[in-house]
């Protein structure tokens, strides 16, 4: 009988920890005291702020589509979670991923209005 | 083999030769490369291929020596251009891995500085020796830590000949 309680424990504790990418938007939306501009998030993505490269340069124009490391070229899968369900799902890889590539593209961390925006036009993206 | 039934004597005697038939194995094996069919194994880290394989494959430790690894991982929030910072968990999981299984042989410069290019050690320059910088320039291939480009089976630490097909 103990079975059922473990199983109906790990659900509860995966599904408490488990976040949509719609979860992560309200939070940086929460966090900016603003709401999103899919618009302002599209220009941020592609556009380069003051080093070599910018968002979509390893992502892509096209964030549906697999996109490549600039230096290793290495594939990277797509980064909209219309085409990628991994995406914006996990709050250590979300915040791990932002510290790095906003370093590298804005070079110095991202501020909660431009990850609101970058993820509202991310979920505007479908194939 | 004599497992019971037969003298002390004889049974020292086979004791002895496997003794030494194992101490000429382990001599052979530690004279000649590590990796004299070029495949590369290693036991797995998953702190290792999920932080350092996201952005290349994840290069067999034995590449580097320790005292590479550990420049190497010293510098990780500027790692050659780019920011793959880790938290200090799973940082040091990692450096550990990388001890443990960095190569013997030494992979410092003639000026005895720890080399942090896999693509600069002696084992690499000598290996790729037949490859012109135009095939380098490919766009195809474009930069040497795209092992893969090459070697198909790269991310499984299988560089052998067998598996090389250069792509136009």
């Amino acid at each position: 009988m103990r079975y059922p309680i473990t199983i109906i424990s790990i659900l509860l504790t995966h599904s408490a920890l488990a976040q949509t990418p719609r979860d992560f938007l309200t939070r940086f939306e929460q966090e900016a005291g603003k709401s999103a501009s899919a618009a302002r998030g599209a220009q941020f993505f592609k556009a380069r702020h003051g080093n070599d490269w910018s968002c979509s340069t390893c992502h892509g124009e096209r964030p549906v589509q697999t996109g490549k490391h600039a230096s290793t070229q290495k594939p990277i899968m797509p980064l909209a979670p219309s085409a990628n369900a991994e995406r914006f799902t996990d709050a250590a890889k979300v915040d791990k991923w932002f510290r790095r590539n906003c370093n590298d593209v804005v070079g110095r961390v991202c501020n909660a209005q431009e990850k609101a925006d970058v993820l509202a036009w991310l979920l505007t993206q479908t194939s | 083999m004599c497992w019971h039934g037969c003298s002390l004597k004889h049974r020292k005697g086979t004791d002895m030769r496997i003794k030494l038939t194992i101490t000429l194995a382990m001599a052979i094996l530690s004279a000649t490369p590590a990796q004299a069919d070029d495949k590369w194994r290693a036991p797995s880290s998953p702190e290792y291929r999920d932080e350092c394989g996201s952005c290349h494959i994840a290069f067999p430790p034995q590449m580097l020596d320790a005292a590479s690894w550990r420049a190497l991982m010293d510098g990780l929030n500027k790692h050659f251009g780019s920011d793959a910072s880790v938290d200090d968990k799973r940082r040091l999981a990692i450096a550990d891995f990388l001890q443990q299984n960095a190569a013997r042989r030494s992979t410092q410069n003639a000026k005895g500085k720890p080399l942090l290019r896999i693509s600069e050690t002696a084992h690499f320059v000598k290996e790729h020796r037949e490859i012109d910088a135009a095939t380098w320039r490919r766009p195809s291939i474009k930069t040497a830590a795209n092992c893969g480009a090459c070697h198909k089976q790269a991310a499984a630490g299988d560089f052998g000949e067998h598996s090389i097909a250069i792509p136009r």
